[in-house]
C-alpha cells in the first residue's frame, strides 16, 4: 500500500489500523446479534441431525430390542437377531466375502489410479482427451444394462460365480472417479519438488516413490476408501454374477432378507447393522480428507 | 483455488528431459495402460455390444425370431405405453430429487461451514448417509415405513394419523415416501461437494465486505454464490446422471410399483432385459436413455456456460 503512494507515506496505514480496532469491544447489540446467529446455526442443524440420525436409530432399535417389543428404547437389550443373521442366514460368510471384494477393489483401484493419475497429471500425450471422453461417456450408460454383456465376458473367461468378477467390475466402474480424483491430488504436489529430485540424480520412479508418494497420503486414503465403500455397497453386480450362497456378499444377503414374505424385521435390522458398520466407520475417518481433496481443486481437474 | 488450477495444469505440461526422448514419450502409455485396457474390455466393449444389440431381435423366449431388426426395436417404443410412462416418471424423479437435494445440501453446507462448537462431530454425523448403499437405505426405510411397527404407529399413538397405513403402497404417498428416503442419502453428496468449494473462498473477501457494510444476503449473492457456482453446475449434473441411472433403491424399495408408477427408464430396461429376457428391446431402450442423457447434459452445460460468458 505505502509503496504505491509515495507522496503520502505515513497516512494510509493508520486509518486502516484504527478501523480494525474499533469493533473489538462487545456492545450489547453485538451480543444479541451473536445470540441470534447462534440460534440460526443450531436450530436448523438440530433438524438436519434429527433427519439424519433417526433412521439410523430406528435400525439400531429394531436390531437390539427383543422380537415383538414395541419399546422405543432397545431395552432389555438382545443379541438374538445378530446370532440369527450371522449364523442362520449366513452373514458370517457374506461379511468375509464382502471384506475380500472391497479390500481387493481398494488395492487394485489405488494402484491403477496412481499409475493412470500420474500420467494424466504430469504428461501431455496423444489420445489423452479421447481417453477422458470415453471414460466419461461410459458413465452415462445405466449399470443395469451392462450386466448382460459383462456376464457374457466373465462367462467366457470362466469367472462367473467367482468373487474376482465383482472385484474387476467394481474397480472398472469406479475407475473414472478414482483416476480423476488421483490426478487432481497428484497435480497438487508441486512439480518443482520432483524436478529437484531429478536434478539430484533420482530416476523418475525413485523421485515418485520418495517425494510424491509421501505427500499423496490424503489422496490415497480418499481414493482407496471410495473404492472400498462403493465395492462394499455394490448390489447389482453381486446379485447377478454370484449364483451360490457361499459367494454372496452382504447386500445380496440383505436383499434376500427383504424378499422373504413377512420379513423378520429384527433380523433385517441386524443384517443392516452388519452392512453399515464398516463403511460408516471408514467414512467418519476419511470425510475430512474427502472435503480437503475436493477443496484442493481435484474435481475441477 | 479455482484461480490457481490453470497455472498448475500449465506446469504439468513441462517437457520431459530430452535424453532418450523416444522411450520417454511412451511413459504415459505404459502408465495409462492398465486403466485403458480395463476400460476397453469391461466398459467400451459392453457399451458397443448394447448399441449392436439394439439393432437386433434378441429375445431368449423367442429364439426363432433372432436376427437383424433394423429400427424395429425403436419403432416399437413409440407404441409402448410403459416406455412413455417410465420416461415421464424419470423426468419427474430426477427433477424433484436433484432440486430438493440441492436446496437442502446447499443449506447444510452453509451451516457446516460456520465455526461453532461441535462442528467436527456434527459434520461426520450429517454426512454419514452418503456412505450408505441403496439396498441398506431400503432396509432402513422399510423399517420406518412398515405399517405395523413403523414410525406411523407411534405417531398414531399420540393422535397423528391412523394405524396400519402403508406409505409405500398408497398411490398418493408412495412417490413422496421414496423421495424422502433418497433425499436422506443424497443431501450429503451436495453438502460435501459444496462445502469443499466453500472452504476455498478467501476469508479476506468477507472481511472487506464487512468493512463495506454488506449484509448476510448481500455477501452470499456477491461473494459466495459466484465462487461456488461452477462446483454446483458439476454437482447437479453428476447427481442428475446418477439419479437417472441408479436403480438400487427403487428396485428394492418399491420394485417400480405400485402398478409401475415408480418405474424409471433404467429400471424398465432392467426388467425388460433381465426379467423378460428381451435383450434387443432392452438394448434399444438403453440407447435411447443414453442419447437423452447425453443430449440434456450438453444442453445443460451449454446453458450454464453461456451464462458464464455473459459476465
Amino acid at each position: 500500500m505505502t509503496s504505491l503512494l509515495p507522496t503520502a507515506p505515513l497516512t494510509p496505514v493508520q486509518p486502516e489500523a484504527a478501523s480494525k480496532q474499533a469493533p473489538r469491544p462487545l456492545s450489547a447489540l453485538k451480543k444479541r446479534e451473536r445470540r441470534t446467529d447462534r440460534i440460526l446455526t443450531y436450530a436448523p442443524l438440530t433438524l438436519f441431525l434429527i433427519f439424519t440420525l433417526v433412521p439410523f436409530y430406528w435400525m439400531l432399535l429394531f436390531a437390539f430390542r427383543p422380537a415383538g417389543s414395541t419399546s422405543l428404547v432397545p431395552w432389555p437389550i438382545t443379541f438374538d437377531h445378530f446370532a440369527t443373521v450371522w449364523n442362520g442366514s449366513g452373514f458370517g460368510i457374506y461379511f468375509q466375502n464382502s471384506l475380500f471384494v472391497a479390500g481387493m477393489s481398494l488395492l487394485t483401484s489405488t494402484v491403477i489410479a496412481l499409475l493412470g493419475g500420474y500420467a494424466l497429471a504430469r504428461f501431455r500425450f496423444r489420445g489423452k482427451t479421447l481417453f477422458l471422453v470415453a471414460m466419461l461417456c461410459t458413465q452415462f450408460v445405466p449399470g443395469a444394462m451392462m450386466l448382460i454383456p459383462l456376464f457374457e465376458i466373465f462367462n467366457a473367461v470362466g469367472l462367473t460365480n467367482n468373487l474376482w468378477s465383482l472385484i474387476i467390475s467394481d474397480t472398472v466402474f469406479h475407475l473414472p472417479l478414482s483416476l480423476i480424483l488421483m490426478a487432481g491430488f497428484i497435480r497438487n504436489v508441486p512439480m518443482e519438488l520432483e524436478e529437484a529430485a531429478w536434478v539430484d540424480g533420482c530416476t523418475r520412479i525413485r523421485a515418485f516413490r520418495l517425494v510424491v508418494l509421501p505427500l499423496l497420503k490424503p489422496g490415497i486414503v480418499a481414493v482407496g476408501s471410495f473404492a472400498f465403500i462403493s465395492a462394499w455397497n455394490n448390489f447389482l453386480f453381486a446379485i447377478m454374477f454370484m449364483s451360490s450362497q457361499s459367494r454372496f456378499t452382504v447386500p445380496v444377503g440383505l436383499s434376500y432378507l427383504l424378499g422373504e414374505f413377512g420379513a423378520d424385521f429384527g433380523a433385517l435390522a441386524a443384517g443392516g447393522v452388519v452392512a453399515i458398520v464398516p463403511v460408516v466407520l471408514l467414512f467418519a475417518y476419511v470425510q475430512k480428507f474427502l472435503v480437503q481433496g475436493l477443496s484442493a481443486g481435484a474435481v475441477k481437474g | 483455488m479455482a484461480v490457481i488450477t490453470p497455472t498448475r495444469s500449465v506446469r504439468a505440461k513441462h517437457p520431459a528431459p530430452s535424453r532418450r526422448a523416444g522411450i520417454k514419450s511412451l511413459y504415459p502409455y505404459f502408465l495409462i495402460g492398465p486403466a485403458a485396457i480395463l476400460t476397453l474390455v469391461f466398459l467400451v466393449y459392453p457399451v458397443g455390444s448394447v448399441f449392436y444389440y439394439s439393432l437386433q431381435h434378441s429375445n431368449v423366449t423367442q429364439p426363432w425370431n433372432d436376427g437383424f431388426a433394423g429400427l424395429d426395436n425403436f419403432i416399437a417404443m413409440g407404441a409402448d405405453p410403459l416406455f412413455w410412462r417410465s420416461l415421464a416418471f424419470t423426468g419427474q424423479w430426477v427433477a424433484v430429487e436433484v432440486g430438493l437435494q440441492f436446496i437442502f445440501g446447499l443449506a447444510l453446507a452453509l451451516l457446516i461451514n460456520k465455526t461453532f462448537i461441535g462442528r467436527g462431530i456434527a459434520r461426520a454425523l450429517v454426512f454419514s448417509p452418503w456412505a450408505v448403499s441403496g439396498i441398506l437405505t431400503t432396509t432402513i426405510w422399510i423399517l420406518i415405513y412398515n405399517p405395523s411397527t413403523g414410525i406411523g404407529r407411534y405417531f398414531a399413538d399420540i393422535g397423528i394419523g391412523e394405524y396400519g397405513v402403508s406409505l409405500l403402497s398408497g398411490s398418493g404417498t408412495t412417490f413422496w415416501a421414496v423421495v424422502l428416503a433418497e433425499m436422506w442419502k443424497g443431501i450429503p453428496f451436495f453438502a460435501i461437494l459444496i462445502l469443499a468449494d466453500l472452504q476455498s473462498v478467501s476469508l479476506e473477501l468477507y472481511e472487506s465486505a464487512d468493512v463495506d457494510g454488506a449484509g448476510t444476503i448481500r455477501k452470499f449473492v456477491s461473494i459466495t454464490w459466484p465462487h461456488i457456482r461452477q462446483a454446483i453446475i458439476i454437482a447437479t449434473l453428476l447427481r442428475a446422471v446418477w439419479e437417472f441411472n441408479n436403480v438400487d433403491l427403487l428396485y428394492t424399495l418399491t420394485g417400480g410399483g405400485p402398478a409401475s408408477s415408480t418405474t424409471t427408464l433404467p429400471l424398465y430396461v432392467a426388467q425388460t432385459a433381465i426379467h423378460d429376457r428381451d435383450f434387443g428391446y432392452g438394448s434399444a431402450l438403453t440407447v435411447v436413455a443414453f442419447l437423452i442423457l447425453t443430449f440434456f447434459s450438453l444442453v445443460y452445460l451449454r446453458i450454464t456456460k453461456s451464462k458464464e460468458d455473459d459476465k
